[in-house]
């Protein structure tokens, strides 16, 4: 017998609490994965230029970072920050700090991927047109390249921003109260996993749903007249 | 660092006022490819030099090379007085004085006309968007599309995006314009449109270096041609002496497959 009272019942926890992490126990889908998208691209931005460095003591670097956490599972990177580096570091790492600084850490290597090939699709005669009025390197990646790439990597950004949203929920391993670790916690109560996790299913949905939608606009559109 | 260059040739003052541009010597390599043998060729303030020759014979390198677009790996390639094969030769700053017109026309798509043409005063000449807006409207009447100020270049035709291209290399005020094939992608109507405007830059006494097929502009308007083939310099004549009895065996075949089609 299915009864989604349970989930009107705890309605203000799971969304208030879990999702946007407004309650006692601070947490929050939202309050990781706002900061961590925005972190983790900006970090991606750098990494994906340091990739197309001429320098080679630049590049190689930016090389082996996006190919070592390409390579690892996320739950691996938060497990690390989770143990092993507040040992290290003898001071201890709220669950916050760990799940926040994983998450911008892994999902940089994938954005400065896309950010690398965003730019590396703009075709070389825009660079050299750019030069050609005088404009230094910098000066160019920033006004010519970079506007036209950020429009060609939409597509790819966007999914990989759904990606890192819905993975926010590997934070609940750690203790970290997010929609899923709410769910759970109302679970232990209620003993309604069926109805307690189509609901948060549901959440995640609407939300991954909402900015593919939302992206679309500032899709490429097709050129020529 | 010590990188003055000699003034760019203001409108309107033809005559021959030195070299601008002067190659010694200057070879280039592609890999293994040796694309430029052993250049030597200057140009003066004013002069409008066609350089023709057949494909790959390195008309595009040999004019890429006047703003560094290509290093050159041996030889000496002075621009507007300043020596750019040097090492450590401000290449921004060369360039800024020095336009460049591509076959491909090479707009920025994200920006509308104007935008396209104010960018390089507003970026590198640090002009004020007042200036560099009544300067690129000023321009635009010259390449005789006003209305198209606020257009994206992808609702333009390639006549028209060319004559943009022109107009955004003439805002830096250049001493030197350099043409690659400008009409070689445009469809046959459109070509004179952009020519006419070449011809007026050129009567209004700006050096010009060109790469173009167009026979018709060299006759009316170079004052040199300069025919390539392999990556030399074969033979530079005035148009009419060229045209009518150029000296080497390769021109003559070359202008014999050119002009009969
Ligand atoms: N970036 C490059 N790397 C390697 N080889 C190149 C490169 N650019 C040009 N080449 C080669 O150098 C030679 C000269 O090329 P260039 O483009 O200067 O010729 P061109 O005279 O302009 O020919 P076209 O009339 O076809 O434009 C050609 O053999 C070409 O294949
Ligand atoms: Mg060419």
């Amino acid at each position: 017998m299915l009864d989604f009272g349970v989930v009107l019942k705890n309605l203000g926890f799971l969304l208030v609490q879990g999702f946007l992490g407004l309650g006692a126990f601070g947490g929050g889908t939202l309050a990781l994965a706002v900061p961590a998208i925005a972190l983790g691209f900006l970090l991606g931005i750098f990494i994906g230029l340091a990739r197309l460095a001429r320098s080679p003591l630049v590049r190689l670097p930016a090389a082996a970072y996006v190919e070592l956490f390409r390579g690892v599972p996320l739950v691996m990177v938060i497990f690390w920050m989770w143990f092993v580096i507040p040992q290290l570091l003898r001071l201890p790492i709220p669950e916050y700090g760990v799940a926040l600084t994983a998450f911008v850490i892994f999902e940089a290597a994938y954005f400065g991927e896309i950010v690398r090939a965003g730019i590396q699709s703009v075709p070389r005669g825009q660079v050299e047109a750019a030069a050609s009025i005088g404009l230094t390197r910098a000066q160019a990646m920033l006004w010519v390249v970079l506007p036209q790439a950020l429009r060609n990597m939409v597509p790819s950004l966007v999914t990989q921003m759904i990606v890192l949203f819905k993975d926010t929920s590997l934070a609940s391993i750690i203790g970290y109260v997010d929609l899923t670790k709410a769910a759970q916690i109302v679970n232990n109560r209620e003993i309604r996993p069926f109805e307690l996790y189509l609901f948060i299913a549901l959440v995640y949905w609407a939300c991954a749903y909402s900015m593919s939608r939302f992206a679309r606009r500032f899709e490429p559109r097709p050129q020529g007249a | 660092m010590e990188t003055r260059l000699a003034d760019g040739q203001p409108p309107g003052t033809s005559g021959p006022r030195g070299t601008v541009i002067e190659f010694k010597a200057v070879n280039k390599w592609f890999g293994c490819l040796h694309v430029l043998c052993d250049i030597g060729l200057a140009v003066q303030a004013g002069e409008v030099v066609v350089v023709c020759g057949p494909s790959g014979s390195g008309k595009s390198t040999l004019i890429r090379c006047v703003n560094g677009l290509e290093p050159i790996q041996s030889g000496e390639l002075h621009v507007l007085g300043e020596c750019i094969s040097r090492a450590g030769a401000d290449m921004p700053l060369l360039r800024s004085r020095v336009g460049m017109v591509f076959q491909s026309f090479n707009l920025f798509p994200h920006m509308t006309v104007l935008e396209n043409i104010m960018l390089g005063p507003i970026k590198v000449k640090k002009a004020s968007r007042g200036e560099a807006e009544s300067a690129a409207r000023g321009l635009l009447e010259r390449v005789q599309i006003p209305d198209k100020a606020s257009a994206y270049p992808a609702n333009l035709s390639g006549g028209q995006q060319q004559r943009v291209a022109i107009a955004r290399a003439l805002a830096m005020q250049p001493g030197i314009m350099l043409f690659d094939e400008p009409t070689s992608a445009l469809d046959p109507e459109m070509i004179n449109e952009v020519l006419d405007v070449m011809t007026d830059l050129a009567r209004d006494g700006m050096t010009m270096m060109v790469v173009t097929h167009e026979m018709g502009f060299a006759k009316r308007v170079a004052d040199r041609v300069v025919f390539m083939d392999g990556g030399q310099v074969i033979e530079e004549a005035p148009p009419g002496a060229f045209f009518a009895a150029a000296q080497s065996d390769r021109a003559r075949e070359f202008l014999s497959k050119i002009l009969t089609h």
